[in-house]
């Protein structure tokens, strides 16, 4: 369990970053937090030539929140992001997710633009970029590129990112005032990868009925597509719910694809997924606490469910 | 008078050094030594057709790279490991070699070992040795091990290792007469010990010396000391092995030699240098030791009361791809099956079988928490099928206490007669139910479901043989200047060592606890020991340390009143003054007994000075030393009992079942436990705690995933589920004390007794939930919800 050899670069700033990651090409890797990349380097699953590391780079670690989203620099760790009020209050989602992100002493390191870049089907932070219709910002030599969510994830794994581009950051977008959020998951211990995770957001008519109902999941597809439920669950009230049951699991059923593993059997987590979207329905329709974090008395209570 | 400290919750002495980060463990020692990394199979089963290792020797900083031919030059270090406990059970006794020659029969096995400046480069050489295979057929599972379509080991048929089987009375008689019979398949997967530092060793050969200087993450150094110089052809005085600090053991550092000290110790003696190898994690899962499968089936007789009249149990244990632990964990399962309850019919078979797999060597419990899960599991079925109380089943079984000494009537894995020394199970299971709330259960089940929420109680109950001999011994200095030097020759894990046993010399001298320092696991200080084991260590260095502080304090007073012109018989120790009692004006300090007990020539100190031929009186009629004396207020003693003292205990657990996801949670755990007087009534709980974690891992989270090659998926703890603060609930603990009659303390072991029932305590909640029978443990959320499904299937199969 040690790295095989490599060479180990720390760039000042942005620029030099770049430079480095052109010249050296696909034997190149990004440092960020390490707690992703360390494991495999130390499990010897990769082994790269080069380590760029890029936590002494300057200007990188800022949370901004602007009228079209929430702006997250490459080194802000997911603890920042996730005691960041304004930042909470721009996106509920972001810390109903965050907290179900692994430990506090993963989250002190660990970044939450390295999680997406490391786009791993079971990493809760692809799946809330994906609902909110967010984008990641790439870095080269040659310029910039703005890459959509919805087609920044391309295999488990496996993003957009070319080996010379720096994601530099991550933008969440915003809904419109109004939306209920909600994530719930279920995991073998606490802090441990989902076995199944629901990312939810849902718009209320007048007369509170359901009029617009999306939602992304984790563990449960292989890059994170937003499920549209509208169609499902539209004009539905609290009350017409459960009447509802049968077509939202043929509805999110149909849309999961997950697989047997030595946690638990794709049957399984299918049914993890529908019995989440229907608590979160449940909860989000009838304007209560759409946390799903039960487990955790000692927390504040958010007030996370806007209406 | 002092006030004494045994029997008083005195906070852990190691704990300010420990968790301030002052320990020393086994890779904060030889930072200058070579590192050693091993090349190790990918496959479970195969032939060795070709080793190249010249990519590795080309690597820079490499020293050595060693395969099987080169430990021909050390010793016997060729030759197979030895097998440790032979038994009579045991047909075919395979062992490995240190390095493999051949053949390899699991996944990690040792084949290459890489020497270099260090651990980075050793496997940076490593990784570029190139092994040809021939891959064979692997056998998984005690199934496909008892179908024999492959077998491990040509040379044992039927990939049996060994056949037990023991009778009392006429068990199938007595189940064809009874009223009621039942038959159970159970089963129970592999967990692991999973210390938080995994083994390792440093070997260093000081030529100078001519000796071989080992430090060991070990639960024995003295049998790792006569291991490595049986195998590297030295002397016995010319080993030595010390345990530093040790993360953690709960049975994995007991069983010596490893493949990794033979090679590592053979190299350190033909490179005369130092070398080290820390096993990693990813070693400790694939190279180390296993425990817990078994496959069982019992048949049971029983009458309207529940009362057991006969009891038939067959049981396959799987025991890894080599046995050179012997059959202890399925003789423990087998011998420990009738727990508190009379069994006069009683029937065991086990079969031990090979597998492509890690070896099993002990597991904290060591077979006991499969007999308890049989038992128990037995217990709840036979109460289901007459509707009654399952405490109620219980207690008609129990052995009472008038009937102690209880006969077991089998011969223990010690070799020696199995009986009950003490206990009281009705006041113990009256205790439990208390504690719990057993009989307002069904208020609070109803109340529960009210809410929508599902629960179930369950409990479990059993006897643990702790403390079995042959012997561990203490000794003891007093120096001049106050300071009491306690030694003893097992070694210390996290228990409490340091503190539990200054408690007891503290005691019995009359000194401060402060006063007193612990050594253990140090061969230099004390060459003869058995090891850390078996909950033996409060029971046997306990003991042997009372003893020896009563020698010590004996001959103090001879001194003492020889000085004060007194009887010994007047006079005590407090704290560490002997006076006489009634007149403690009259009295002499305990450092300068000890300056008396040592005439000497020379007066290096103030202290030596008052010591020297030349310092005082003399008495020409006398010897300086008296005849069977010896200088220096120290001394040694051994205990030995004549049989296991049996601890026992009793567990309920109180689970909620998630009727949508399954999910299984523990609300509450109770633990009634007896292991006589508590020496330190914090460290019994904090034994019975960690016991309980582990339990609770064993329960619900961990198994040990192998797929049908002999692949363990999930070798990492990003896979492998030990519970997490988080998942283990508050444990609650109450006591009886009833003493055993076979030690001087009166003490019974404490150590293993929170994992034993664990498995067989939730799986009687989870079946009391769900009212489906559990027959597979550990149990997870995906298990639950497909038992839900297929038995909804089987109740109504027209909704299917
Ligand atoms: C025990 C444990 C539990 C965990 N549990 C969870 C969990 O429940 N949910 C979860 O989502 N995550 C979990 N994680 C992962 C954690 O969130 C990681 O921090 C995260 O996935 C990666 O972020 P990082 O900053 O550590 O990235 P690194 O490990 O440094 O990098 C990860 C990958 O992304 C690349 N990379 C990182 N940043 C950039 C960038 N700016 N530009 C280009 N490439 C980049 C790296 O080259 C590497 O390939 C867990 C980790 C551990 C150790």
């Amino acid at each position: 369990m040690k790295p095989a050899p490599f060479v180990y670069h720390a760039p000042a700033d942005v620029q030099e970053t770049l430079e480095l990651l052109a010249e050296l090409g696909p034997e190149a890797k990004v440092l960020a937090g390490g707690q992703s990349l360390v494991p495999v380097l130390n499990m010897r699953l990769a082994s790269p030539a080069h380590l760029v590391d890029i936590n002494r780079v300057a200007g990188l670690d800022e949370v901004t929140v602007e009228p079209g989203g929430v702006r997250v620099g490459a080194l802000v760790r997911h603890a920042h992001l996730l005691s960041h009020s304004a930042a909470r209050t721009a996106q509920p989602l972001l810390r109903q997710a965050l907290r179900w992100v692994a430990h506090p002493v993963i989250r002190n390191r660990g970044t939450t633009v390295g999680s997406i870049v490391h786009a791993d089907p079971a990493g809760e932070m692809p799946a809330v970029l994906a609902l909110t219709d967010g984008h990641v910002l790439l870095r080269s030599v040659h310029g910039d590129r703005e890459v959509p969510a919805s087609s920044f994830f391309v295999g488990p794994m496996e993003c957009c990112a070319t080996a010379d581009e720096l994601a530099v950051e991550a933008v969440f977008g915003r809904f419109p005032p109004g939306t209920r959020t909600g994530f719930s998951e279920i995991a073998r211990r606490h802090g441990d990868y989902a076995l199944a995770g629901v990312a939810l957001a849902l718009r209320l008519g007048d007369d509170g009925s359901v009029t617009s109902a999306r939602a992304s999941f984790v563990s449960l597809t292989e890059v994170p597509d937003v499920l549209d439920l509208t169609d499902a669950v539209a004009g539905a009230t609290a009350a017409d719910l459960p009447g509802l049951a049968g077509r939202v699991e043929e509805v999110v059923g149909g849309h999961v694809d997950p697989v047997d593993d030595i946690h638990a059997s794709a049957d399984y987590r299918r049914h993890l997924a529908v019995v989440q979207t229907h608590r979160l329905l449940d909860r989000l329709t009838a304007g209560e606490d759409a946390d799903g974090t039960v487990r955790l008395p000692d927390a504040p209570t958010d007030q996370e469910v806007t209406a | 008078m002092s006030t004494r400290s045994v029997g008083a919750p005195v906070q852990r002495r190691e704990d300010p050094r420990l968790v301030r980060g002052d320990g020393r463990y086994l890779d904060d020692l030889g930072h200058d030594a070579l590192a050693a990394a091993f090349v190790r199979s990918p496959h479970a089963h195969a032939r060795i057709v070709d080793i190249d290792v010249t990519g590795a020797i080309d690597v820079d900083g490499v020293v050595a790279v060693w395969t099987w031919e080169d430990l021909q030059a050390t010793g016997t270090a060729a030759d197979p490991l030895p097998m440790l406990l032979p038994h009579p059970s045991i047909e075919h006794p395979v062992t490995t070699y240190a390095l493999a020659r051949e053949r390899v029969h699991h996944v990690g096995q040792a084949i290459v070992m890489v020497v270099a400046r260090d651990r980075y480069v050793a496997e940076d050489a490593a990784q570029r040795v190139r092994v040809h295979y021939d891959v064979l057929p692997a056998v998984v599972g005690v199934e496909a091990a008892r179908a024999a379509e492959h077998l491990v080991h040509e040379e044992a048929p039927g990939n049996v290792g060994a056949y037990f089987e023991q009778h009392l009375g006429d068990a199938p008689g007595r189940i064809a007469a009874a009223p009621h019979v039942l038959e159970l398949d159970l089963d129970i997967e592999r967990s692991a010990c999973m210390p938080m530092e995994g083994k390792g060793i440093l070997a260093r050969w000081d030529a100078e010396e001519h000796r071989l200087k080992v430090h060991a993450s070990t639960q024995t150094s003295t049998g790792l000391r006569a291991a490595l110089a049986a195998k590297l052809g030295l002397s016995l005085s010319a080993v030595e092995v010390v345990a530093p600090d040790v993360g953690g053991g709960f049975g994995v550092k007991i069983n010596h030699p490893w493949p990794e000290d033979v090679a590592v110790a053979a190299a350190a003696m033909r490179l005369r240098a130092t070398v080290k190898w820390v096993e990693d994690r990813r070693e400790h899962f694939i190279s180390s030791a296993h425990e817990r499968q078994q496959l069982q089936h019992v048949r049971v007789g029983f009458d309207d009361d529940g009362r057991i009249l006969g009891l038939e149990v067959q049981l396959w244990h799987d025991h890894g791809a080599y046995l050179p632990y012997g059959v202890i964990v399925p003789l423990n399962t087998a011998t420990h099956i009738p727990g508190p309850y009379r069994m006069r019919n009683f029937s065991v078979t086990f079969t031990s079988l090979y597998t492509n797999t890690v070896i099993v060597t002990p597991y904290r419990g060591a077979g006991r928490p499969q007999a308890a899960y049989l038992m128990e599991r037995t217990m709840d079925a036979v109460a289901r099928t007459l509707g009654k109380d399952r405490a109620q089943v219980r207690a008609v079984n129990f052995v009472q206490p008038e009937e102690m000494p209880w006969d077991l009537g089998m011969v223990l894995q010690d070799g020696r007669m199995g009986v009950y020394d003490s206990g009281d199970f009705p006041a113990s299971l009256d205790k439990l139910k208390a504690l719990v709330g057993w009989d307002d259960f069904e208020a609070y089940r109803a109340q529960a479901r009210a809410e929508g929420r599902q629960v179930g109680i369950g409990m479990a109950c059993y006897v643990e043989g702790t403390g079995a001999g042959p012997y561990e011994g203490g000794h003891i200095e007093i120096e001049t200047g106050g300071r009491v030097n306690v030694s003893t020759g097992l070694t210390t894990q996290g228990q409490g060592h340091q503190t539990v046993f200054a408690q007891i010399v503290a005691d019995e001298l009359g000194v401060k606890v402060e006063d007193v320092h612990v050594t253990t696991g140090d061969t230099r200080r004390m060459a003869y020991s058995v090891g850390t084991w078996g909950s033996r260590g409060a029971v046997m260095s306990g003991n042997a340390l009372l003893l020896t502080a009563r020698k010590v304090k004996e001959r103090a007073l001879q001194i003492a009143a020889d000085a004060l012109e007194a009887n010994p018989d007047d006079l005590e120790i407090v704290d560490g003054i002997v006076q006489v009692k009634g007149a403690p004006t009259t009295q002499i300090p305990l450092p300068m007994v000890a300056v008396l007990a040592n005439p000497l020539r020379y007066a290096f100190d103030e202290t030596a000075r008052a010591a020297t031929q030349f310092g005082g009186k003399v008495d020409e009629s006398k010897p300086p030393v008296a005849d069977a004396e010896h200088p220096g207020l120290e001394d040694s003693e051994f205990f030995s009992p004549v049989r296991t003292t049996f601890a026992n205990g009793m567990h309920a657990a109180v689970v909620e079942t998630d009727p949508d996801t399954a999910e299984i949670t523990v609300l509450r755990y109770c633990v009634v436990h007896d292991c006589g007087p508590m020496l330190n009534p914090m460290i019994v709980e904090g034994q019975v705690h960690g016991g309980v974690a582990q339990g609770i891992g064993g329960a619900l989270y961990e198994r040990l995933a192998y797929d049908g090659d002999g692949q363990l998926l999930n070798a990492s703890f990003m896979d492998f589920l030990m519970p997490f603060a988080t998942e283990v609930p508050h444990i609650e603990t109450d006591h009886l004390e009833t003493p055993s009659p076979l030690n001087p303390l009166g003490i019974k072991g404490a150590g293993e007794a929170g994992t034993i029932p664990t498995s067989a305590a939730i799986a009687a909640a989870v079946e009391d939930a769900e009212g489906i029978p559990i027959t597979r443990m550990p149990i997870s959320p995906t298990d639950l919800w497909r038992l839900r499904r297929e038995h909804a299937a089987d109740h109504h199969p027209e909704e299917k």
